[in-house]
């Protein structure tokens, strides 16, 4: 048994830490999300420089990295610095791309290039397998309509990964540059402070070539995506958990630290516990995505993104409470990482989507 | 044991219900049923209905100008309202001052303020929270020197609730520094127009603008403006708490909330059903509405025992720990309803109601604002732990 991270993996987070701690900001995290492209394309490019990109993918296809381990290092430690970045979803579409195109990878991997999945539509909530939007075939062309939900990142990225029910009834995926005649996105800040957009095509044109292969190529990226998100929150908690137990040493009420009530001391053992088990959720999950047992990692990964949409909105919701009123404030950078814990469980599928998934796959 | 209303509370409950149905604008309670925010002109065009009616402050003495309700009528009255998704009355000057003025103010004070109330003149906010105070209320820093006829107030208030649209304020203040911290407070009405006030917004975490800071710098306040004896503001303070503490839970707001809850959820879709149908969303629903229909039991417990005379005492911190609890979870299960389109941060406007296309479905912007904004009820008030602690020592004698 070895929980620890190896060398290299270490090495990575540290040069992420120190990057987020001496280059990024909440105030450049805020100002990037009010409008196109969403974030900060100097923190993109930067984050490609240190290799945090190219760690996403594995040295066959140009990565430096790219394990389950090394995807929780990386997204842990940009939750802790409540990074807004589109690392997430470039990850998803790296993954298709990887197994499709992986000649694309390479200008993702320098920063060049952002593609981003866009799998979700409004009628289908969490479940990517409801697809309305058609890719009609005619000659060697493609013509795709249809709209797509809640597209994180959409403004950022050059391509999209694109789901759509083809002339036989089966669902491919399609790559569709976002410029192209017909793609219409509205851009709008998320409550948690990631850029995303709703993204409608209207008899948008694609050669052949666009079509990367059915839809099950999406179910790896989900997986690495709910791990990164999952990881995300585990960060996100860490940071709420030291900001809270700071809080309750030095705010004095009723002439002492509020620390000192053990009401509350007991309240703050229980965010350590939850935490514990979050990481715990993570770690399951990682294992169960270097394995090849494709039920266990189904479940795993279900098992994770559950935990970490209960704890994570406990752990948020209780950083606000034992904070009092200042923790009702935007000037507080508390606020905003609890913000995102909330909403992680709004990405990918909810506790309670995930609970059933799980529970289906337990019968099964 | 009958848990049912006399036939005089019925008859009385089916009047409210009458006029709500004539004059309640349907432009006011269809905002309020979804969650949008209502203007400072909106807020004042209902409570001049009410108003008009003799019903802006029902529970007032009659001598003053009100109905004399008894708790039962104000109980029924407050649910009704809130099912029909009225505005709420803006409590600062009707249900926390006018008390006040009543009980301790001098008949100068009660002639002048109680009627300017009812005729929507004066937009009263509460002074007590300080900087670094918290639920801690008697650590007031706020000072008032008495110069000649008039008090100097230097100092600071914080969370206070739509001070942007006041022009007056009751706040506590201290005048004297000597002796145990709760003497020593005093109770004054502020004129927010007066030089030396300044109004800054504190923007929550749902990007809104509720409360502020309010900084006095010389200000001078007629000593007319004095309620009661100086340094007995502490007592007139709890003696108002006491109110604030009563309507906390929030039956009506519940009742409403969860009725619009359950509709979102049969609208949203989940693995090709209505929501409303998921096993897991589904008993999340009925684990709120068994603890709403018990917590509405055990408020009319206490109703019923304040009709027989019995003051609401620590029982209401019961209800305050309940009802904020209830409405906070109401609150998350919409936020889960709506499951991505949690996401989106409306725009403004769309908190206000516009004719711009949503994002997602119609009711979803304000949900997540709603949500975090909702996280206030557990620490407002006297937070939760205040609560308890108040319960504990109050009830259980630990």
């Amino acid at each position: 048994m070895d929980f620890t991270l190896s060398d290299d993996r270490q090495a990575l987070v540290d040069v992420l830490s120190r990057f987020i701690r001496e280059r990024y900001s909440l105030s450049l995290r805020r100002n990037a999300s009010q409008d196109a492209p969403g974030h900060d394309s100097g923190t993109w490019q930067q984050l490609a420089e240190i290799g945090v990109i190219g760690a996403l993918f594995d040295p066959e296809v140009g990565g430096y990295a790219g394990t389950p381990y090394d995807l929780i290092a990386i997204f842990e430690t940009l939750g802790h610095g409540l990074v807004a970045e589109p690392v997430m979803p470039v990850l998803m579409a790296g993954t298709i791309l990887a197994e499709t195109r992986p000649d694309l990878l390479e200008d993702v991997i320098s920063g060049e290039a952002i593609v981003v999945p866009a799998l979700f539509e409004a009628a289908g909530r969490y479940d990517h397998t409801i697809v309305q939007t058609r890719a009609a075939k005619s000659g060697t062309a493609y013509t795709i309509d249809g709209a797509k939900a809640v597209v994180l990142h959409a403004e950022a990225a050059n391509l999209l990964i694109v789901s759509a029910v083809e002339d036989s009834g089966d669902v491919g995926l399609f790559l569709v540059p976002t410029d192209a005649e017909g793609v219409f996105l509205r851009g709008y800040p998320g409550n948690d402070g990631t850029r995303a957009a709703e993204v409608s095509f209207t008899s948008v044109a694609v050669g052949e070539d666009a079509r990367l292969g059915d839809l099950s190529l999406a179910d790896a990226a989900l997986a690495k995506g709910s791990l990164a998100l999952c990881a995300e929150a585990l960060g996100i908690a860490e940071w709420l958990k030291t900001a809270t137990l700071e809080y309750l040493k030095t705010r004095v009420q009723f002439g002492k630290p509020i620390g000192s009530n053990q009401a509350l001391q007991h309240r703050m053992v229980e965010m350590v516990v939850r935490i514990e088990q979050m990481r715990s959720a993570v770690i399951n999950a990682a294992a169960a995505l270097d394995g090849s047992d494709e039920l266990a990692r189904s479940r795993a990964t279900s098992a994770a993104k559950y935990t970490i949409g209960t704890s994570g909105i406990e752990v948020a919701e209780e950083a606000i409470q034992m904070h009092g009123g200042i923790g009702m404030t935007m000037e507080l950078d508390m606020t905003h990482y609890a913000r995102r814990a909330v909403l992680i469980d709004h990405q990918l599928g909810d506790a309670d989507h995930h609970l059933s998934k799980y529970i289906a796959s337990a019968a099964a | 044991m009958d848990l049912s209303f006399s036939p005089e509370e019925q008859a009385f409950r089916e009047e409210v219900r009458d006029f709500l149905k004539s004059e309640l604008p349907e432009r006011l309670s269809e905002k309020v049923r979804t969650g949008k925010h209502l203007t400072k002109a909106e807020i004042e065009e209902w409570q001049a209905i009410l108003s008009r009616k003799g019903w802006l402050a029902a529970h007032w003495p009659k001598e003053y100008g009100g109905q004399g309700w008894s708790v039962v009528q104000r109980y029924l009255y407050d649910i009704e309202t809130s099912q029909a998704h009225a505005p709420h009355v803006v409590p600062f000057g009707l249900s926390m001052l006018a008390p006040v003025l009543i009980a301790f103010g001098s008949e100068e004070q009660k002639a002048h303020w109680l009627p300017r109330m009812l005729n929507g003149d004066d937009w009263w906010c509460q002074g007590y929270s300080e900087p670094g105070a918290g639920s801690d209320l008697a650590n007031v820093r706020t000072a008032a020197i008495r110069d000649g006829d008039e008090y100097v107030v230097n100092g600071q208030k914080t969370w206070t609730t739509l001070g942007q649209h006041a022009n007056m304020m009751f706040c506590l203040v201290r005048t004297d520094t000597d002796g145990p911290r709760q003497h020593g407070i005093s109770f004054l009405l502020v004129d927010m127009e007066a030089p030396g006030v300044e109004v800054r917004p504190i923007i929550t975490l749902d990007g809104g603008h509720e409360v502020n800071e309010v900084f006095f710098t010389d200000v001078r306040v007629p000593a007319e403006n004095l309620v009661g004896e100086e340094g007995r503001g502490w007592t007139y303070a709890k003696y108002l708490l006491t109110y604030e503490r009563t309507s906390m839970a929030a039956i009506g707001s519940s009742k409403a909330g969860l009725a619009w809850l359950k509709s979102i959820a049969r609208a949203e879709m989940a693995n090709g059903k209505p929501l409303i149908e998921d096993a897991l969303f589904a008993a999340r629903l009925a684990r709120v509405e068994i603890e709403l229909a018990n917590l509405e039991t055990t408020t009319l417990r206490v109703v019923a025992a304040a009709a027989q005379g019995g003051a609401p005492g620590a029982e209401s911190s019961i209800l305050k720990i309940k009802g904020s609890e209830i409405r906070q979870e109401i609150s998350s299960l919409a936020r889960r309803a709506i499951g991505p389109y949690a996401q989106p941060f409306p725009p403004e406007v769309d908190m206000e109601g516009s004719n711009e296309p949503a994002i997602g479905p119609d009711y979803a912007g304000v949900i997540t604002p709603n949500y975090l904004n909702l996280r206030k009820l557990t620490i407002f008030g006297g937070s939760n732990e205040i609560q308890k602690n108040i319960i504990s020592k109050a009830v259980l004698g630990l």
